[in-house]
């Protein structure tokens, strides 16, 4: 007896969830992640700049403090802010702990609330203190 | 009996491998290190900003904390960002070939790059910059 070949089942997709934060935070989390790998790249290029001299550094504190390059790194600074709260609301979750429903949600909405706000307070402390 | 494995399933060596979740727990440990690490990342960044090359070599070589946390920060975020992209591509990319030549890319990319960054912060830390 043969059988045909069978689909193999599929979990549900994305279309079929209402969202709620805790699943917007989820992909949020690995998309500053993705963004933050840009981020790793641009630390080791400052070092790179660093180590070749005066010219090359210069060039690249040029570009990064131009108005795109502010606007990279306004970014990850709160890809960075983001990524650390979340990280630190899944090693809550990694130790069992966190998971109610309306615990996670609010855990999800103090991560975007933190991002935003030590992103502003760095900001400003930024250009009060001249480094833009 | 205190093993529930036929001997058919033992021979096929099938079952946990034991060391899958070395990967998973190398995530978290690097995790809860950067959690220091990157505070005092944007705390630097912030005085590196208003500096120029001069300054940023000796802010460098001022002291052996701030080579040490650089180059702890590097190489911690390294391994963070190997790891965590490693799973990114192994959820998206179906394809074997694809699949392990940029899982290949990620890893080498990360040595590399992680490798220069370190080489130069230890260039200019032990006085090599003009």
């Amino acid at each position: 007896m043969t059988y045909a070949p069978r689909e193999r089942p599929l979990s549900p997709h994305t279309t079929i969830w209402r969202w709620h934060v805790t699943m917007v935070t989820s992909i949020m989390h690995r998309a500053t992640g993705c963004a933050l790998y840009g981020g790793g790249l641009l630390l080791a290029l400052w070092a790179l700049c660093l180590a070749a001299g005066p010219e090359a550094y210069g060039t690249f504190k040029a570009i990064l403090g131009s108005f795109p390059g502010k606007i990279v790194m306004f970014g990850l600074t709160l890809s960075a802010f983001f990524h650390l709260a979340k990280g630190v609301q899944h090693l809550i979750w990694d130790v069992g702990r966190g998971y109610k429903v309306q615990t996670a949600s609010m855990g999800a909405m103090v991560c975007i609330a933190f991002a935003v706000a030590a992103t502003l307070v760095v900001w400003i402390i930024a250009a009060m203190t001249g480094a833009l | 009996m205190s093993d529930f494995r036929t001997a058919l399933s033992r021979a096929r060596g099938l079952g946990a491998a034991k060391h899958g979740v070395g990967h998973w727990i190398s995530e978290r440990v690097s995790a809860a290190a950067l959690i220091p690490l990157l505070l005092w990342g944007v705390f630097a960044a912030l005085q590196l900003a208003r500096l120029d090359h001069a300054g940023a070599v000796a802010w460098l070589q001022s002291s052996l904390v701030n080579p040490t946390l650089l180059v702890l920060l590097v190489v911690t975020s390294y391994l963070h960002m190997s790891a965590g992209l490693r799973v990114v591509i192994e959820d998206y990319i179906e394809n074997n070939l694809n699949r392990a030549a940029l899982l290949l890319l990620n890893l080498f990319a990360c040595v590399l790059f992680g490798a220069l960054a370190v080489f130069s912060i230890l260039k200019v830390a032990l006085g090599g910059a003009v």
